[in-house]
Parts: structure tokens; C-alpha cells; sequence
């Protein structure tokens, strides 16, 4: 069923990334990894809908924020990151999955990985875990174009600064910063071995990008020694498109 | 209907270009499936007529090549209403695969390499109205559209031009291929808006 | 005939849509192939969402589990590529974490 909220915020992550607050005044609740749908119509008719994760953890408030890349052809992603207004109204349908999901009540150790705007759901997981003081042990791999693409930074600093059972780690793939460590490149095993959760832990590995960053990485962790069972995915369309 | 979003338009086709009803104009070329794209090397490659029961005729790529080829310029209308006009494609004609085959069947059934159909009456597939294509603007044609050889039937709605063409079935009776059995239409003119089952 | 291709999302893309259908949360069921007898879950399947309908393929052999077509006010369903889906109803929708009033 559709329901209607209005937009109060805007916030923009990046150049091209937008985060949207809308209040949503019979929002059931959700928990963290889940998604939306978003439809819009054009005064003809016409209508089109897209799925985007919810980037606020569970709340009180009634506020759902998603964050959308805005993809260069996109018929949706423009109007949303750069027509929408605040006051503006949008039907929203959701919240979406109970797989990809993790729960306040979990406390085994979590290894996410996010590939460029994969890190949505994956950051309301992270804002989850911090609203709740939750000491599950969290570890973040964020693989991401160059340093510009790159969403939360600041939030994700602050947070692990004062957290230590949060780590977070960055992935360059096209263009490192200055004196990083690490040539740019993808994800390999070496990368895996020296920064996630060794498989003797049994983490809970929650996985989310584009479809062939989410194959190579979980296979990449089963080699490592993870259960396919512990592993949790979920895909973007090739240009970070849900759809 | 969903509440008006302020300022979003969709699509939008300039007003003096004729399109079947509910279509939009693209410049590009979508690409839609219903699976993954199969690779099918060229030795391996052939195009079976048959009719349920006998082989009737069948090309390796080699002869299929050998065979006599046209350049078409058509139109394209997806039934998810996108159309693409004045698309080049090189191809056999349906006339010439079908020349020397003696039947009285007025049904096929187009079979692609994975799992998808897609039937269409014979009398369609006829009198230059379809080709299997083998390059689309001047190249190959991608796997992504099909290749290395897909039919090509413009007067239908986009999903019977099957991609992946392996053969196709002669039948005397009309069977629903893969969209068919699933709510599309049997025939799908996009000119009478022939989309769903059910529509005239 | 295996493929390179990475042109699908899982069934985390379809619940959307499937949840006009059902009440349930479909990602987390668990589906058995009619084909090659994989038992997964739902949000493993591999979606094709872009074409005229919505098709479901097993991660293993890459047969059709389900497809789905919308006709203006119907749904078109055919499951007839499962042998079962499995449904965890212990939790009536899915919960959240906070106490809403």
C-alpha cells in the first residue's frame, strides 16, 4: 500500500548524491537494511517507480531518510536529487525485506561491505547500532570511486572515532588520496584478509552494490572461509540503480 | 492513480513524431531480458526449422551466412513503450529460410538459446516483413541485443523479434511462448495497442 | 550455457512488487528449484526486473523459479519453477525496533 509523505529536508552527500528526510506521519517502522519504493506520476498518468534503502535507523520520529545517486540518464534519480523541494509530497511503499535486515538485538560481530551507494542500507545498520549504544563489533569495508564519492564521511569518522568496536575502512578504486597506503584498485583477498572479520569469528557479513561487486565479494568471503549461510546480499542495479 | 509528483514529467517525445499509442521516442537502445545473455559460439551456432517432429531444414552459421542478406531500416516499439526509429539492421529474410519449405502449418513457435519462445502466425514471418539479423548499425551484433543472430519482426511489438535465435517450429495451432503464456497478447500490433491479453 | 553477465538483482529488488501479493515478508522464505532442487532464500534468486515482466532464476542453474506480469489491474503469476517456498510467519509483519505509539 502507498502512503504519502512530505519531504522536510534535503541534504546533499556528494556533487551527484542526495539524502531526502520525508515525514511520513503512518510510517509502521522498519528496521535497518530495509528499503522503499518511491512512485512518482506525471500529470498524464504516467508513473514510475524506483526502490531505494533507508538510510535512518529506526526512530520514533517517523522520519524515513534514503539517499539517491543521481545517474547521468536516469529518469527518476535527477528529479529526486535536484527538482524535489522541500514541502513537496511523495508516495512512498514500505518498509521492504526482512533477509537483508539487522536487528538491535543481534550481537554477533558484523562485517559489512558496500560498493559506492551500497552504503545506505548498510550505514542505517551503523546509525542503528549507535541510537541503541550497541556493542556488537562492526567492521565497515567502503569501496568507493575516488575520495569525492564517498558518502557520511564525517558522521562515519566521528563514530568510530569514539567507538572502538567500530572500524571503518575505504577502498579506492579509481583515485586514492594523497599518500594513501593503498594503490587504487578493487576489492581483492588481499584486502579482505587484512581487514575484515577472520571467518574463525562467524560474523554476520552483510554485502551490498552493484551486482558484480556483490559476486565478487561474497565470493571473496566464502573463500576466506565464510558460510554462505552468514552471508547477506544485496544488489544495485550496474549503475547503483535499484531498478 | 498515484498522486501528481509537482514538476516530474517522465519521458517526453517531440509532438510531431508519430508513434503507436502510448509509446515515447528514445535515442538509445535499451537493453531488456528475461535472463542472462547466452554466449553461443559461432561453431556451434544453428538455426533449426522443424515441425515437432522433423528437422525440416537447419544452417550452421557458415551457410547461414552464405545465404543472401538484406539492410532494413525499421522502427522498434517495445511493448514498456519505448520506440526507436529508423534502426539499421542486415539479415536474412524469413522468405528466403522459408522458400524451399512445403507446409500447411500457419503457426511458429521461435525458440532462443536459453529458455525463452515466442509464437507468431507464419503469414507474419513472410513478404519481407522479418529477418533473422546478424549486425545492427553497421557491426555485429552484440550479445546484449541478441546476437549472434536474432529475429527481427517490426511490425510487432519488440518481444517477439526474439534474440538468440535458434530455430523455430512449425505448428497448426497457436501456441503462447514465454510473455504470451503470462498475460501479453497472442499477436501484439503495437499500432491497435495489442499489449495484454485481452485487448483487441 | 553459463554467462559473465551481471545484468539481474536479487529477490531483495522484487518485494516490492510481491508485496501487493503477500502479507509476508518474501526475501527471507525459502524457495526450492523444481529444476535442480537448490534450496535458497528468496533474496538470493537472481531478478530480471527490466523486461516486460518479472523473472525469478535460481543462482545455481539459472531456471525459472517464478515470473510475474502486471496487466493493468491484475497480476500474472506463475510459480510453477519452485517446488516450495518456505515462510517464516512467527513474525506477523515485519517488526521494527522502535515502539511507535
Amino acid at each position: 500500500m502507498w502512503r504519502v509523505g512530505t519531504v522536510v529536508a534535503l541534504h546533499d552527500e556528494t556533487a551527484t548524491a542526495r539524502t531526502i528526510t520525508v515525514e511520513v506521519r503512518d510510517w509502521p517502522g522498519h528496521v535497518a537494511g530495509q528499503h522503499l519504493d518511491v512512485r512518482l506520476t506525471a500529470p498524464d498518468g504516467y508513473s514510475a517507480v524506483r526502490s531505494y534503502s533507508i538510510a535512518s535507523p529506526p526512530n520514533s520520529e517517523r522520519l524515513v531518510k534514503i539517499t539517491i545517486e543521481r545517474l547521468p540518464n536516469g529518469e527518476v534519480s535527477p528529479y529526486l536529487t535536484q527538482e524535489v523541494m522541500v514541502g513537496d509530497r511523495l508516495e512512498l511503499r514500505g518498509p521492504i525485506g526482512g533477509w537483508f535486515v539487522w536487528r538491535s538485538q543481534q550481537t554477533e560481530p558484523v562485517q559489512l561491505v558496500a560498493g559506492g551507494s551500497g552504503i545506505v542500507p548498510l550505514m542505517a545498520m551503523i546509525r542503528s547500532r549507535s541510537s541503541v549504544g550497541s556493542k556488537a563489533p562492526f567492521r565497515l569495508l567502503y569501496s568507493v570511486r575516488e575520495p569525492g564519492a564517498v558518502y557520511y564521511r564525517d558522521e562515519l569518522e566521528a563514530l568510530s572515532a569514539q567507538d572502538c568496536s567500530l572500524v571503518v575502512t575505504y577502498a579506492y578504486t579509481r583515485a586514492a588520496p594523497k599518500n594513501w597506503p593503498r594503490a587504487p584498485g578493487r576489492i581483492d583477498a588481499a584486502m579482505i584478509a587484512g581487514t575484515a572479520w577472520p571467518a574463525n569469528l562467524v560474523s554476520t557479513c552483510y554485502i551490498c552494490g552493484p551486482t558484480p561487486f556483490v559476486e565478487s565479494v561474497a565470493e571473496l568471503l566464502t573463500a576466506s572461509g565464510n558460510d554462505r549461510d552468514n552471508i547477506r546480499t544485496e544488489r544495485f542495479g550496474p549503475t547503483g540503480d535499484r531498478k | 492513480m498515484g498522486i501528481i509528483s509537482r514538476g516530474f514529467s517522465g519521458r517526453r517525445t517531440p509532438t510531431d513524431i508519430k508513434l503507436p499509442p502510448g509509446q515515447y521516442l528514445t535515442t538509445d537502445f535499451p537493453v531488456l531480458s528475461a535472463g542472462p545473455t547466452p554466449h553461443v559460439p559461432l561453431e556451434k551456432w544453428e538455426f533449426v526449422i522443424d515441425d515437432g517432429k522433423n528437422v525440416l531444414q537447419r544452417w550452421d552459421w557458415k551457410s547461414f551466412r552464405d545465404l543472401p542478406s538484406q539492410t532494413v531500416t525499421v522502427d522498434l516499439h517495445c511493448v514498456t513503450r519505448w520506440s526507436k526509429l529508423g534502426t539499421s539492421w542486415e539479415g536474412v529474410s524469413l522468405d528466403t529460410l522459408l522458400a524451399d519449405i512445403k507446409t500447411d502449418a500457419s503457426y511458429t513457435l521461435v525458440r532462443s538459446y536459453g529458455d525463452y519462445t515466442t509464437n507468431l502466425p507464419l503469414r507474419d514471418l513472410l513478404n519481407k516483413q522479418a529477418w533473422i539479423a546478424f549486425r545492427y548499425d553497421g557491426q555485429d551484433l552484440a550479445a546484449e541485443h541478441g546476437g549472434p543472430a536474432r529475429l527481427l519482426v517490426p511490425h510487432l511489438y519488440l518481444w517477439k523479434s526474439a534474440k538468440w535465435v535458434r530455430g523455430m517450429t512449425l505448428m497448426n495451432e497457436d501456441k503462447p511462448g514465454f510473455w504470451e503464456s503470462l498475460g501479453y497478447h497472442i499477436y501484439g500490433d503495437p499500432w491497435r495497442e495489442q499489449r495484454y491479453s485481452g485487448d483487441q | 550455457m553459463s554467462s559473465n553477465n551481471y545484468d539481474y538483482l536479487d529477490g531483495n529488488a522484487a518485494a516490492g512488487e510481491l508485496s501487493t501479493l503477500f502479507a509476508m515478508d518474501i526475501t527471507a522464505a525459502e524457495g526450492q528449484c523444481a529444476h535442480c532442487g537448490a534450496k535458497r532464500r528468496f533474496a538470493e534468486a537472481h531478478l530480471y526486473m527490466r523486461g516486460p515482466g518479472v523473472v525469478a532464476r535460481c543462482a545455481v542453474c539459472e531456471n525459472v523459479l517464478f515470473r510475474l506480469v502486471n496487466v493493468r489491474e491484475r497480476v500474472f503469476l506463475d510459480v510453477r519453477g519452485m517446488t516450495y517456498l518456505s515462510i517464516d510467519t512467527s513474525h506477523v509483519r515485519t517488526s521494527s525496533d522502535s515502539a511507535l505509539a
